[in-house]
């Protein structure tokens, strides 16, 4: 099919004459653009000699033709072409209009405030959005035949039991490694023993229940905002809507309740794995056997310490699940939506636990609880 | 490439999902330079015809050849040559979405061709006025245009590298009325203008008189007839004579 012959050429008989031929299609859109910036001034063209023609040919040629200034006169086609060239042509003669953007400080500039002012918006419809749900659980609490327990109990199997392993597995991994930094700095003092009370509190009060709450805002978050995402991209949320029914009480009250009731499960289970990991090092390790560790244990940790650590664990449930449904119901329309919306929502659950974590062991502290 | 060999030639097509059949020995013939129209109640199979002439079905077995080239060939070669001879419309458009409508046109081309970024940016953007956008969607998402521009959109994609061979599916589903009768018109200017064969899924019975030269009607796991409409409106069917004398099929006759 393809010619060897050059794509344009000067007419042999006709010196102002520029014949065009072989093949001018989208294959040889290359070639033909670079005959096209080597062709000399001409009066006219002969296309004739064209064998296959297609689209993208057919506006070479008319470049070719706008070039030389010939713009109003088609060039001479084959029957066959003619459509086709004057289809072409037709739209050419309109260019588009050149787009400017701008990527200069201006822009930086405003894509910072598009930002701040997201971030705010952001804060806002989470507050809003809190209200929203208190209002509809109080509206919903003295009714007990709108509860929705089947759900309620299928979201605690997926969001609970469903991520005991996981959740045992990586507290267990997080306490042997606490217990074994500890012990590398308490033996120089001779004071291995407190590894019992290292790896107790760290875990009653703090690393039990973050360790949980971060590991579900990965799992569980986002989950929560792709499953409403794909619901509301779906136009599944406007039809739980005109079928008179409220998506915050259908789809967010179980969500929550689920993991409120939940969270402080896995974070109990949590702090139990950690000291496990604590009593395997201290008895493989330092030499204190488990009798010991644990006696020690008995005798050193009180109480306040597990009560100021679970405490947290329902408001870190509500986080979790509020920024979760919140990011699924804001998703608009496409795929890509989903994904950013997922990826917003797990930066900013795990962004908040450890913050609200933070202040809350200041404030305890400074209670002296 | 001898006239002889036709655009499409189905044999023998056997395509079952577990136990049941939708294709059993079909034969289809797409002529070149014609329009097709495929048509079949719900389930019939028509989708499932097309994915396996693009060859992303594999049926159980039978033959397709596009433009005389085995479609269901292992080698890639043969593969690539049915890819870049055929463009595809999907029924929902599937156009990238994260890409604007021209990088959507754009990326075939860059992908199969070594173009300057000049020259692309002025094909895909001809391919989008001759697919009859305007030119100031070229820079819109997806999720930002009509139905009717999203179909347009899809079909400039198709057009991206000016393939002898359309495979459309449903092109006017979920179109208004004025939406699909200004894409029919396209069509047809489109088939005249680029020459193009063009193998057509539609429930849209004004398409089907419109823009179509002959039909092929699907039932019983089969091809049941392939001819000009004005043959099938006569055929002694009982889906047919629903099909095609039907309120709805008498109304879009009574238009032409």
């Amino acid at each position: 099919m393809s010619d060897p012959s050059p794509p344009l050429f000067v007419d042999p008989e006709q010196p102002a004459r520029l014949r065009a031929g072989g093949d001018w299609t989208l294959a040889e859109a290359q070639r033909l653009q670079a005959a096209l910036t080597r062709a000399g001034p001409a009066e006219a063209v002969d296309a004739r000699g064209i064998g296959q023609l297609d689209a993208s040919g057919a506006m070479l040629l008319w470049r070719l033709c706008r070039q030389l200034g010939l713009e109003d006169e088609a060039p001479a086609l084959r029957e066959e072409h003619r459509p086709l060239f004057a289809a072409v042509s037709g739209i050419c003669r309109n260019p588009p209009r050149e787009i400017r953007r701008d990527w200069g400080l201006r822009a930086l500039l405003g894509r910072i405030g598009w930002t701040v002012q997201d971030n705010a918006r952001e804060i806002i419809a989470l507050l809003g959005f809190g209200g929203q749900v208190l209002l509809t659980a109080l509206r919903v609490a003295p009714r007990p035949g709108r509860w929705r327990i089947t759900s309620i109990v299928a979201h605690m199997e997926t969001v609970g039991i469903d991520a005991v392993p996981l959740v045992l597995l990586l507290s267990f991994m997080v306490g042997t490694v606490v217990a074994f930094l500890g012990a590398e700095v308490l033996a120089d003092f001779g004071a291995s023993i407190f590894v019992v009370e290292l790896v107790g509190i760290a875990f009653l009060r703090e690393l039990g229940v973050l360790l949980t709450a971060v590991l579900l805002a990965g799992r569980t978050a986002s989950a929560f905002t792709a499953q409403i995402g794909a619901m509301q991209s779906g136009e599944e949320i406007d039809a739980i809507r005109t079928l008179g029914l409220d998506p915050i009480e259908v789809l967010v009250l179980p969500r929550l309740l689920a993991l409120v009731l939940m969270l402080p499960l896995l974070a109990f289970l949590a702090m139990l794995a950690g000291i496990a990991g604590g009593v395997v090092v201290g008895a493989t390790l330092l030499g204190i056997a488990p009798e010991m560790f644990i006696a020690r244990f008995q005798e050193t940790m009180e109480l306040r310490h597990f009560l100021t650590g679970i405490a947290k664990a329902p408001v870190f449930a509500v986080v979790i699940a509020l920024i979760g449904c919140l990011e699924g119901l804001q998703v608009q329309g496409t795929a890509q939506s989903v994904g950013e919306r997922t990826t917003s929502s797990v930066v900013q659950t795990i962004a908040l636990v450890i913050l609200i974590n933070a202040f809350a062991a200041l404030w305890f502290m400074e209670m002296g609880w | 490439m001898s006239g002889e060999v036709p655009a499409i030639a189905v044999r023998g097509l056997v395509n079952a999902f577990g136990t049941q059949v939708v294709h059993e020995g079909l034969d289809l013939d797409v002529r070149r330079g014609e329009v097709l129209g495929v048509v079949g109640g719900s389930g019939s199979g028509k989708s499932v015809l097309m994915r396996s002439i693009l060859g992303l079905r594999r049926p159980q077995a039978g033959s397709v050849r596009v433009f005389g080239v085995d479609a269901l060939s292992r080698v890639a070669a043969d593969r690539h040559a049915v890819e870049r001879h055929t463009g595809v419309l999907f029924q929902g458009g599937a156009l990238f979405s994260s890409l604007s409508v021209l990088e959507n046109i754009a990326l075939p081309m860059q992908e199969q061709l070594e173009l300057d970024p000049d020259l692309l940016h002025a094909l895909c953007w001809m391919k989008m006025r001759l697919a009859g956008l305007p030119s100031d969607a070229g820079h819109k998402l997806p999720a930002q245009l009509s139905g009717g521009m999203r179909k347009r959109a899809g079909l400039a994609r198709a057009l991206a590298l000016d393939p002898p061979l359309l495979l459309l599916d449903e092109p006017t589903a979920g179109l208004d009325p004025v939406g699909a009768a200004a894409f029919d018109e396209l069509l047809r200017s489109l088939k005249q203008a680029l020459g193009l064969t063009v193998f057509l899924i539609t429930h849209d019975l004004d398409t089907l008189y419109a823009v179509c030269d002959r039909v092929a009607v699907l039932a019983e796991r089969r091809v049941l007839a392939c001819a000009p409409l004005a043959e099938i409106e006569r055929l002694e069917h009982p889906w047919v004579r629903q099909y095609f004398h039907g309120p709805r099929g008498r109304a879009a006759r009574r238009e032409v």
